[in-house]
């Protein structure tokens, strides 16, 4: 049994939560629209002169814009696992936020168990870990049709 | 007033992996364009170089480097860099400066020396840097491009195949050029068994790294009266504008993208948005178009462009590859030179080898890959952090 404690992979980006994780950014008090990561000086839509932000949680569902996977272990920082074993990744389009995000998709799960349009869940899993904890990170969770969430 | 250049040289260092100093394959080239216009070095008033971030300071200021190295003589220098438009930009440099009549004939060249390996992020644990953190992230290059085209097989029906038929064509293309690095025609069997790097692309459909240089002697159209090449092929566009808020497809090095919630707020493609401004510069339009050299990075992204460069309706992209019409000999070749595949990418070098290709076919030039009655060509390429060009060259 592994006793290491359990750290955010980048602290302030995610909710710790193990049940119902959200991604954290922020939404322009003007304009309304959403940042991830979240940005907290300038509001990025040409037409708002913004400085004020609240910070959010993000949707935790939405629809796979487009998925892969990578077969071949990626340069640092990334910490591979040895053996390397190789890893699939979505990008999700939120409705509300009407905004994409990347991040792999849980273990087990390769592209031929997704497709576009498909809905998928954020959850939080291990990206790495180092001698004192467990680095999580967020990741995609397709869900069949039916299932929920 | 015409906004035409004339382009009076073009000249390439064939594409390679050598490890040599970059600028010596940016002065080899700068010769050859020379050698081409038929005019002095002594006479060239503004080098525009491109700059390349890999080879230490004198490749910030590649102009001067290559300047120097060509033997300082009082012209004016510039050097732009932006990623993959680097090359354009410095282009679009030079047609600035000849436009407003501050000099007549320039020099526009760019050079790159690649590292061997993998191009990893700077050290240290530094997740505001968008490029450091996806690779924490296990997100690397060849990930965008296998999104961009898993999508168009769920969207549109593309398949593997039709990436490989992007391959072979550029392959063969390829084959005939004595300045592209792989010559050697693959046939779909050895295309489909190579290695999966990020489903659905495999290694023979993602383009390497090379080194190698291109260059171009561009000057106005009362210069090329002068010495008698009224009839020189002509710039007609160049265009390099930025993506309009908000992105509506998730770009290299970002984990997301911009959000298209606000009001009055719509999501825009940044690659459909930089030929539609060539066009418009040009005052010619995609029907015009008769051949074209697009950034294929992934087989499957040249088809893409075609969709971006108005050549096909949106989705219809493999249907051209399918049938041919994109071939040497079809209707709408694209990739003559052979394109990323064949080359390998020399960054600040890439956007100019293009516009030589076009130069080349405009002219009739273009040896075993000439095509037939060439008269407008398109480039376009993209790259990080918002930069991309299109230039618009014409007879
Ligand atoms: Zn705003």
């Amino acid at each position: 049994m592994n006793n290491k404690p359990v750290q955010a992979a980048i602290e302030g980006w995610f909710t710790l939560d193990t049940d119902t994780p959200h991604l954290i950014g922020a939404c322009c008090e003007k304009c309304g629209t959403y940042y991830f990561p979240k940005t907290l000086s300038f509001c990025k839509n040409p037409a708002c002169d913004s400085t004020t932000f609240n910070e959010v949680e993000l949707s935790r569902q939405g629809k796979i814009w487009s998925y892969t996977n990578a077969c071949y272990k990626p340069p640092e920082p990334f910490v591979a696992d040895e053996p390397f074993v190789p890893y699939a990744i979505a990008a999700v389009e939120l409705e509300k936020e009407q905004m994409i995000i990347l991040g792999q998709v849980v273990k087990g799960v390769d592209v031929d168990q997704m497709k576009v349009g498909k809905t998928a869940t954020l959850v939080l899993e291990t990206l790495h870990e180092d001698d004192d904890a467990i680095k999580v990170t967020w990741k995609w969770q397709p869900i069949a049709q039916g299932e929920s969430a | 007033m015409s906004q035409d250049i004339a382009v009076l040289g073009v000249g390439m260092h064939p594409w390679g992996k050598w490890g040599r100093n970059f600028s010596e394959y940016g002065v080899y080239a700068a010769r050859e364009a020379l050698k081409d216009a038929g005019i002095p070095w002594q006479d060239v008033q503004f080098v525009s170089g491109a700059a390349t971030m890999r080879c230490g300071y004198p490749g910030y200021v590649a102009g001067a480097t290559i300047a120097q190295a060509l033997g300082w003589q009082g012209a004016q220098v510039n050097t732009s860099y932006a990623a993959c438009a680097s090359g354009s930009q410095a282009l679009a440099a030079a047609r600035a400066k000849i436009l407003a009549g501050e000099c007549e004939v320039a020099l526009v060249v760019g050079a790159d020396t690649t590292p061997k390996g993998f191009l990893a992020p700077a050290k240290g644990f530094r997740p505001e840097d968008p490029d450091w953190l996806r690779f924490y992230l296990g997100i690397t290059n060849p990930t965008y491009f296998a999104l961009y085209a898993r999508r168009r097989m769920d969207l549109y029906g593309d398949t593997e195949e039709d990436f490989g038929l992007v391959k072979i064509k550029n392959s063969e293309n390829g084959f005939t050029n004595p300045n592209a690095r792989y010559k050697k025609k693959f046939t779909m069997e050895e295309i489909l068994n190579s290695a999966m790097v990020a489903d659905p692309l495999r290694l023979l459909q993602i383009c390497a790294t090379s080194d190698g240089g291109a260059a171009m002697i561009v000057s106005s159209m009362e210069y090329a009266k002068r010495i008698g090449k009224a009839n020189a092929v002509k710039v007609a566009a160049v265009s390099t504008v930025t993506p309009t808020f908000a992105s509506a497809v998730v770009e290299m090095p970002d984990i997301a993208t911009d959000s298209a919630a606000a009001a009055g707020v719509e999501a825009h493609s940044f690659r459909a948005a930089l030929p539609k401004k060539a066009y418009e510069q040009a005052g010619i339009g995609p029907e015009d178009v008769s051949l074209a050299e697009v950034y294929d990075l992934s087989s499957a992204l040249e088809l893409d462009w075609y969709e971006d460069l108005m050549l096909c309706p949106r989705g219809e992209a493999a249907q051209m590859v399918r049938e041919g019409a994109t071939k040497l000999g079809g209707r709408l070749p694209v990739n003559t030179s052979g394109g990323l595949a064949c080359f390998g990418e020399a960054v600040p070098a890439q956007a100019i080898a293009q516009v030589c290709e076009l130069t080349w076919q405009l002219r009739g030039q273009a040896g075993e890959r000439q095509i037939a009655n060439a008269k407008v060509g398109i480039t376009a390429n993209q790259g990080l952090f918002g930069h991309g060009s299109s230039v618009i060259l014409k007879k």
